[in-house]
């Protein structure tokens, strides 16, 4: 099935950077109530880098696989571009198939654009996504996305951009 | 609240309920048939020992009404609710029982129009029951289509769809006995058993198997069925059901446990044979 692909399962089985680690300035934990799969979160942010992300994560394959990329994807880059690649990933992945996803900005990413076109699998593969930047808010970051690259429609807030809905056409 | 505990295989842990059901206790309410684990609790037994401590007995039929015989009267219980959208029927739609002298004693909970008796500026009486408690429209279109769910079991008889329904549990549970990495999550023999069988493969999320599940046009639940605290209790984060109907044969069982025998390969799983 084109759903799971190789590198899903590998980053399912060997989780990179799964643990809770010190020092950290947030930890989030969060849920995905319609099947219990759960994060907790930490990040670390100095001198306007992602100096690392940590986690303990229990669910099904796709949500901590998708969270094991989170962590090779964000962890020793700037704050900014962390927030690109959240941005591009989130995008992704709501997009019911529209968007395949850039390699060059999600990395691994890019294995979970099939799971686009599956709405009840989505929130599986944001749960860490969204914990990241939830626990970035929680450090004291300003996640809102620069104005020159807003492209959101007028009504939908930042902070709505957290939560993503299956139903949300970012386009 | 108070809470009666499972046992290992997933039946009420009967052993202290005389602590947990006292003078105190001003309702009892537990599942009639269970939406997770398939067992079937002793209605009888349950609703004579609350009504022994002078309790109310509230009943959740929605697993029991739609899969096999039910008398209100045997049952012995005080009020008893079942769903539409578990039943061949419509959505947002059900039905609640109630002895007629608990119903009559019941304050109204919304007010609105046919549920009155006479109106004035000082006060209102109210309908008997039921109008008593079906203030304003009513969902006509879905009562309509609830009763010729109701008039479509009960032709077919309910005990024979009990009986469709075990043979098919039957089966499942004996391909499942035949899969090592595959356990059951409840009752595996037929006694005082529904038609829904719960399991988890070792190794793979219930999501996961659910996801192969579909992508071969079959339909099964994943997660914890609305039930996250039994879970927690039998040690499992979510199980993947199958839930059978009247409506389901022998030929989609081994439909699905071939299907199942997909999951391994898929997370490469190394599962002995």
């Amino acid at each position: 099935m084109d759903l799971y692909q190789q590198l899903i399962l590998d980053h399912a089985k060997e989780r990179h950077g799964s643990g809770l680690r010190e020092p950290f300035e947030a930890q989030v934990h969060h849920v995905n109530p319609t099947c219990g799969d759960e994060v907790t979160l930490r990040v670390h942010v100095a001198d306007g880098v992602v100096q690392d992300v940590s986690y303990d994560a229990q669910g099904c394959s796709i949500s901590v696989a998708s969270t094991s990329v989170l962590h090779d994807e964000v962890t020793g880059y700037p704050v900014e571009q962390a927030l690109q690649t959240y941005e591009a990933m989130r995008a992704m992945l709501t997009s019911r198939g529209r968007d395949s996803g850039d390699e060059e900005v999600i990395g691994d990413g890019v294995a979970f654009s099939g799971v686009a076109k599956y709405p009840a699998r989505v929130k599986c593969a944001l749960l860490g996504w969204s914990a990241f930047a939830d626990a970035l808010v929680h450090a004291g970051v300003d996640i809102t996305p620069p104005a020159v690259a807003v492209t959101t429609p007028v009504g939908v807030s930042a902070v709505g951009s957290l939560h993503p809905t299956d139903d949300k056409d970012p386009s | 609240m108070r809470w009666v505990p499972v046992t290992a295989e997933g039946r009420l842990d009967l052993t202290h309920l005389d602590e947990l059901l006292t003078e105190r206790t001003k309702v009892f309410a537990f599942t009639h048939a269970s939406n997770v684990l398939g067992t079937v609790n002793p209605v009888r037994e349950l609703a004579d020992r609350a009504h022994a401590v002078g309790a109310l007995v509230v009943l959740d039929a929605c697993q029991s009404v739609p899969h096999l015989p039910v008398d209100v009267t045997e049952l012995g219980v005080d009020l008893l609710a079942f769903s539409g959208h578990k039943m061949l029927g419509p959505l947002g739609v059900g039905v609640l029982w109630g002895r007629s002298e608990i119903l009559d004693e019941m304050p109204v909970f919304l007010t609105g129009g046919s549920m009155i008796e006479t109106v004035t500026m000082q006060e209102s009486t109210y309908a008997p029951v039921p109008q008593k408690f079906e203030a304003g429209v009513p969902v006509a279109a879905q009562a309509v289509g609830l009763a010729a769910a109701c008039d479509y079991l009960t032709a077919l008889g309910m005990d024979r769809v009990h009986a469709h329904e075990l043979m098919l549990v039957r089966r499942l549970l004996d391909g499942l006995a035949t899969r090592p990495w595959i356990r059951v999550i409840g009752p595996t023999d037929l006694h005082d058993r529904g038609s829904v069988v719960a399991f988890v493969a070792d190794g793979v999320h219930p999501h996961d198997v659910g996801q192969v599940l579909d992508d071969q046009g079959i339909a099964v639940r994943v997660g914890h069925h609305c039930a996250w605290p039994l879970h927690r209790a039998l040690g499992v984060t979510a199980t993947t059901r199958a839930s059978f109907a009247a409506y389901n044969t022998a030929a989609e069982v081994d439909i699905l446990l071939a299907a199942l025998d997909s999951v391994p390969a898929v997370f490469g799983l190394e599962v002995a044979s």
